[in-house]
């Protein structure tokens, strides 16, 4: 009678604990959709900086055309006159997800704008992330850590800073992808089971769809496996956890166009298929040690490793052989700078170019998983009491995200999950720790506790045994059926019940027991740092992140300035120059061109061909006659030019022109970097060389600046006087500038009439700059 | 310039031949002559405004009923809208009564001119007369000369006419005043007596004209106020029975003006503001109805964050600042919204029908609408919906779907091209509703969701194993 009866009450505070954590979870999802659209209530719904403005651009056509075209997709508009394959270079998970979801809510009748379903996606799938984590997590360390890591994923910063509203990029659905694909891998691993296995390798597809990054998925899942076969931890769950998800995975993979076959041709897969001979190996050799006899197996094992090394060394041999016959062994040139730090500043200046692929300082880290930093230990301390297949792939998966973060401060964003799985739980132990010493030590409680074991513990900490206790169960009895839903929860109960009063776990209790007042403080300075993060994250989300890039704002005595240059100046172009006019610019405003003026440009933030970009650095750091020869041979009519100094906008073109010079150097060895720079010093006030001061950079950026402050030409980005001030051009005219001339539009004057003597002279000069252009292709070019 | 002389050229002989041809079978079969006629034009704008009072004098036989009014059928071509009413009363006590005017077809009119017809509210018999005030706006008849400009120069425009009255009747006594922005006249053709007094020139008074009359006049002078054109406006008007009235309108503004030629200096624009794109313009104002509330000014790339709303009891102010200022030539496309309380707009009809009543043409002052579109979306289930407007416009029916709707919401679409600030008229669309309709929405929501709660409850009861245990 007393048992049924407490059984009903367990099942009671079951079903009460799952619909609490149910609203927890939700919750959850709210925090994290709201706390990411800062953006929209501070400025307004609107894209973000440079490469979310392609993506849109693409869903438009995408909702415009449909799938079809969108696969076959040529787009004339950009990378003139070679154009962009955009169909087979995109990875379209994030655009036919926005496209989806568009095309749902117009079947329904609410019609929300494409642009509307761009900006709200990242903060949706952010909460999808949140939960994804929670999942995981608690397949590693149970509830309580699942609810903490999700509840800290809700809010990470580095998370936030590409996943706010607007910011409609890759990395915002990738990481859900990341993390549920990780879930269902461990999932599998846990359970055996194929149907997760299925699913596992169609969350990885998702993610080969979504972004660059799945090359760490199949990277780490391997190296899991291997530690796991290395660790003796091989079961025919982790078979069946990783061999479905490579076959699957890979065929899967390749149909992704932007993929195709490097899902088989590339080392940053190879390692997949090694660990899946070397699996299938472990799994041949245990089934046969398990036919036949300890010495006969002896005897097979010396057989087998003596024939078999032979036969490998061969493979490996024909393998590296194959590999190195490719310039690059075979790895694109941003996964060889993951691999070698020093690898793309040494030849690659396109990559060392972009801020986000620079090494991070410490101070970034703090700022983007603020206390997660030292909370991570604990965590990992956490997930070796006791060690599980699942908790060493967490512990797998922060060693390796650390590296890579610390090579590229973009790839901060992979470790940021990593970091908050490892301190939920972290924190859902040291709660669990502390809120049992209490209880143990609060004289009312202690009675009852006595009588109830373990039960009274706080809810997280009570479902860490149970979950801890049914998987060491299932490694009793691995070749177990799957149980159906009912069954399972049934099961469930029993174990609790076999397992509760026993008194190996009562021991483990006591010994965890801290005094009363030290658990106390603890608490208090956990809840403490937890208020902290929560602190730091709003702020981040609400004063760092938000900003959208294209409008800047500033707050000074007389109010709130707004910055809306960019727009202006894409909105002149769009209405007030021929459909087909092309714009030259530096790459980082090639998207948003494309996107908001609708004009061709010579190239983009796709950065794909360096020889292009280093033609449109070459001419812009030509003086002007040699520039406008470039220019026009490319057909260029307006020139766009961004310039800070008049407000004081930091990123502007004069400070990336070295990058221009040293782009354009590369590849067209008559631009020096030293011819820019005095003494090894960059400047533009009087002491700057004569070829930096009479490049084209330079005259677009000060043409009658110095009228601005009577004369004075006093940059304020440099906070120095510019060092030419009577700019005359020749062959460039001014034809728009923004308000605040942040923004600046030049036209190609038409070329000259002229008499005939000089038009072969201008003929030479022209066939002599397409022949420096030819060179430059001819040359070794170490993109490729 | 010499092309466009040329066209001058063709003009005068054209008309010359009309007066000298003077088709008097035409003359003789009117009965009607006019006593006296002022006429001004108001040029100040780039909508040409004329303001004629005709006392017309009824010298027949049998009393006439209709007043023909006679254009040319190039000034025929830019009458955007025409206004008559007939003075009642005198000096101290006149009012004015409107009168119905249509545009008219003459099977032999000379020269291709174009006729209106004003009917008349009583019929004039013999030897009475009575006056009539027109009014008629003109579009697109500034011509800029020259046609491209320098960001430093001034706008200089063409207006041509006559100095005569064009008439179908015999003129006894005439006059033509015209009112030039500023004093800034570069020249006029002279057709004794004229005269000009700072911003005004005077033609006449000429006496005792024939029918058809014709003696073509070009002044040249400085216009440098927004010539602001609506190519295309589109104007949503969606009504909600839970109150609001949404209103949506979308702009395809360009500057009508002479053409920006060469350089954009931003240094000389910031300046010297006085000097330096006079003709441009940077503001625009909308007059928005009372009470309105959610307003929003972007365009296709974002927010524009450059305007103003100032509203108080009787109206508000919307200043709108397009991205950049505009010169001749150039365009920008921006959207307003707003949302008006239904009370101020929304009426029932003795009938039972209800009614919107809402203003026609574009808010933002002096401009010319090439081509407007309002769409009225009824609410869904509304049925018969008509519309009922003073002037004539192009009418049809569409349906529209938005929020969860089934079978979608009737639009009403008036179409009307040439449009100017004085359409700014209220029209009236009639519909018929039932309030039930109103919560077809909500109840199919509720449904939806008690639906999705069953069936997750019904799973959650079942137990869908294939085994048995």
């Amino acid at each position: 009678m007393v048992a049924a009866e407490t059984a009903k009450d367990k099942a009671l505070r079951y079903a009460f604990g799952n619909v609490l954590c149910f609203f927890i979870l939700l919750l959850i999802g709210v925090l994290a959709f709201s706390i990411r659209i800062f953006s929209v209530i501070k400025y307004e719904s609107v894209i973000h900086e440079f490469d979310p403005y392609f993506n849109y651009r693409v869903t438009q056509f995408l909702t415009k055309n449909g799938i079809y075209d969108f696969w076959n997709w040529f787009d004339d508009r950009t990378w003139y006159p070679l154009g962009r394959v955009i169909g087979g270079t995109v990875y379209p998970g994030l655009t036919l997800t926005a496209g989806t979801l568009w095309w749902t809510l117009n079947a329904l009748n609410i019609p929300l704008s494409v642009e509307t379903v761009c900006v709200f996606t990242a903060p949706i799938f952010s909460a999808f992330a949140a939960w994804a984590t929670y999942f995981l997590t608690k397949e590693v360390k149970g509830t309580g850590a699942g609810l903490a890591a999700a509840a800290l994923l809700a809010m990470v910063p580095s998370y936030i800073s590409r996943s706010v509203a607007g910011s409609y990029d890759n990395e915002a659905v990738a990481i859900f992808a990341l993390i549920f694909t990780f879930y269902l891998y461990i999932k599998t691993l846990n359970t055996g089971s194929l149907f997760y296995a299925t699913l596992n390798a169609i969350a990885y597809f998702y993610m080969v769809c979504s972004w660059g990054g799945y090359t760490f998925i199949i990277n780490l899942i391997p190296m899991h496996a291997l530690l796991c076969i290395v660790t003796g931890r091989y079961s025919p769950r982790l078979y069946i956890a990783y061999c479905p998800l490579v076959v699957l995975g890979t065929l899967l993979a390749a149909l992704v166009p932007v993929v195709g076959f490097n899902a088989v041709l590339t080392s940053e897969h190879f390692a997949s298929f090694l660990v899946f001979i070397i699996i299938h190996v472990v799994a041949l050799a245990y089934y046969i040690k398990g036919i036949l006899s300890p010495k006969m197996f002896k005897v097979a094992v010396t057989l087998v490793v003596s024939v078999g090394l032979v036969v490998c060394c061969g493979v490996i041999a024909i393998l590296v052989a194959l590999v190195a016959s490719s310039p690059t062994k075979g790895w694109s040139g941003r996964s060889l700078s993951l691999l070698d730090p020093t690898y793309a500043s040494k030849y690659i200046p396109i990559i060392a170019s972009v801020s986000e692929h620079q090494p991070p300082t410490w101070p970034s880290y703090f700022m983007d998983i603020n206390v997660l930093a030292f909370l991570v230990p604990a965590g990992i301390v956490a997930c070796f009491l006791p060690l599980s297949d699942a908790s060493s792939f967490v512990v797998l998966y922060i060693v390796t995200s650390v590296y890579f973060s610390g090579v590229m401060v973009r790839l901060m964003l992979v470790l940021a999950p990593a970091a908050c799985i490892m301190s939920g739980i972290a924190l859902s132990e040291a709660f669990s720790v502390f809120t049992r010493s209490i209880k143990f030590q609060l004289p009312g409680l202690s009675q009852s506790h006595q009588m109830d074991a373990g039960d009274s513990v706080s809810e997280p900490s009570g479902d860490v045994i149970q979950n801890d206790i049914v998987k060491t169960d299932r490694h009793d009895e691995p070749v177990k059926e799957r149980p159906t839903r009912r069954n399972k929860k049934k099961e469930k109960e029993n174990v609790d019940k076999a397992s509760k009063p026993s008194i190996k776990s009562k021991i483990e209790n006591r010994l965890l027991v801290l005094p009363l007042e030290t658990s106390i403080i603890a608490l208090f300075l956990l809840v403490l740092l937890g208020a902290f993060y929560v602190v730091h994250c709003v702020w981040a989300a609400a004063e760092a992140y938000s900003a959208p890039s294209i409008v800047l704002t500033s707050h000074s005595h007389d109010g709130l300035h707004v910055f809306d240059d960019f727009r202006e100046a894409y909105a002149w172009l769009s209405h007030n120059t021929d459909v087909d006019d092309k714009v030259a610019s530096w790459w980082d405003y090639g998207y948003q061109t494309t996107a908001m003026a609708n004009r061709t440009v010579i190239v983009d933030n796709n950065t794909w061909n360096n020889t292009h970009i280093a033609t449109v650095g070459t001419a812009m750091s030509s003086p002007e006659k040699a520039a406008w020869e470039i220019f026009h041979s490319l057909d260029v009519k307006y020139v766009l030019v961004v310039f800070g100094g008049v407000v004081g906008y930091s990123s502007d073109d004069i400070n990336k022109f070295l990058w221009m010079v040293r782009i354009g150097g590369g590849v067209f060895p008559h631009i020096k970097e030293p011819d820019y720079l005095r003494d090894g010093q960059y400047r533009i006030d009087s002491q700057a060389t004569p070829t930096m001061l009479n490049c084209l950079m330079y005259k677009l950026s000060y043409y009658r600046f110095a009228d601005t402050d009577g004369g004075k030409g006093f940059d304020r980005v440099r906070r120095t006087e510019i060092g030419k001030k009577n700019i005359k051009l020749t062959h460039f005219e001014e034809v728009f500038t923004t308000h605040h001339w942040m923004v600046r539009l030049y036209k190609l004057k038409p070329p000259r009439n002229r008499i005939r003597s000089k038009t072969k002279k201008s003929k030479s000069k022209s066939s002599t700059a397409t022949n420096l252009k030819r060179s430059g292709t001819g040359k070794k070019n170490p993109w490729h | 310039m010499e092309a466009a002389s040329a066209k001058h050229g063709v003009y005068i002989l054209l008309f010359s031949l009309v007066t000298l041809s003077r088709l008097s079978h035409l003359a003789a079969s009117s009965d009607l002559q006019i006593v006296d006629a002022e006429r001004r034009i108001d040029v100040i704008s780039h909508i040409v405004r004329v303001y004629l009072t005709l006392k017309v004098e009824n010298t027949g036989k049998s009393s006439a009923s209709e007043v023909l009014l006679a254009f040319s059928p190039e000034q025929a071509k830019h009458i955007s809208i025409l206004q008559a009413a007939v003075v009642v009363g005198k000096k101290r006590k006149k009012s004015y009564l409107s009168l119905k005017v249509n545009p008219t077809d003459l099977p032999d009119s000379p020269n291709g001119t174009k006729y209106y017809t004003a009917y008349l509210l009583n019929p004039l018999k013999t030897g009475e007369s009575v006056t009539i005030e027109v009014m008629y706006a003109l579009t697109h008849s500034l011509q800029p000369f020259p046609v491209e400009i320098s960001q430093s120069e001034p706008q200089l425009v063409y207006y041509h006419d006559s100095a005569l009255i064009l008439s179908h009747y015999y003129i006894k006594r005439q006059k033509t005043m015209i009112r030039t922005p500023s004093s800034k006249v570069e020249s006029f053709t002279r057709v004794e007596p004229a005269d000009r007094k700072g911003a005004e020139l005077k033609y006449g008074p000429y006496e005792d004209r024939s029918p058809y009359s014709y003696s073509p006049v070009i002044i040249h002078f400085e216009n440098n106020n927004p010539f602001a054109v609506v190519e295309e406006l589109v104007r949503e008007v969606e009504i909600s029975h839970w109150g609001n009235l949404q209103i949506t309108e979308h702009y395809k503004l360009a500057h009508g003006g002479a053409r920006h030629k060469g350089v954009f200096s931003r240094v000389e624009y910031q300046g010297r503001p006085s000097g330096s794109g006079a003709s441009s313009f940077k503001h625009l104002l909308a007059k928005l109805p009372p009470r309105v509330h959610s307003v929003y000014y972007r365009d296709n790339i974002g927010n524009i964050s450059s305007s103003h709303l100032r509203s108080d009891f009787k109206k508000s102010e919307l200043e709108i600042e397009p991205r950049y200022p505009l010169f001749g030539g150039w365009k920008a496309t921006f959207t307003i919204g707003y949302g008006l309380p239904l009370q101020d707009f929304l009426f029932e009809s003795d009938d039972g029908r209800r009614y919107l009543n809402f203003s026609f043409g574009c808010p933002i002052t002096e401009t010319v609408v090439d081509s407007l579109t309002v769409k009225v979306v009824l609410p869904e289930g509304s049925k018969n919906p008509s519309a009922l407007l003073s002037f004539h416009a192009e009418q049809n029916l569409e349906t529209s779907y938005s929020y969860l709707d089934v079978v979608g919401r009737p639009v009403v679409v008036l179409k009307k091209k040439n449009v100017v600030p004085d359409h700014n008229i209220p029209f009236q669309v009639y519909y018929e509703f039932h309030p039930l309709f109103m919560l077809a929405e909500p109840l199919m929501l509720t449904s939806v969701f008690f639906l999705l709660f069953v069936t997750s409850l019904a799973y959650l009861h079942m137990d869908i194993s294939i085994r048995k245990s």
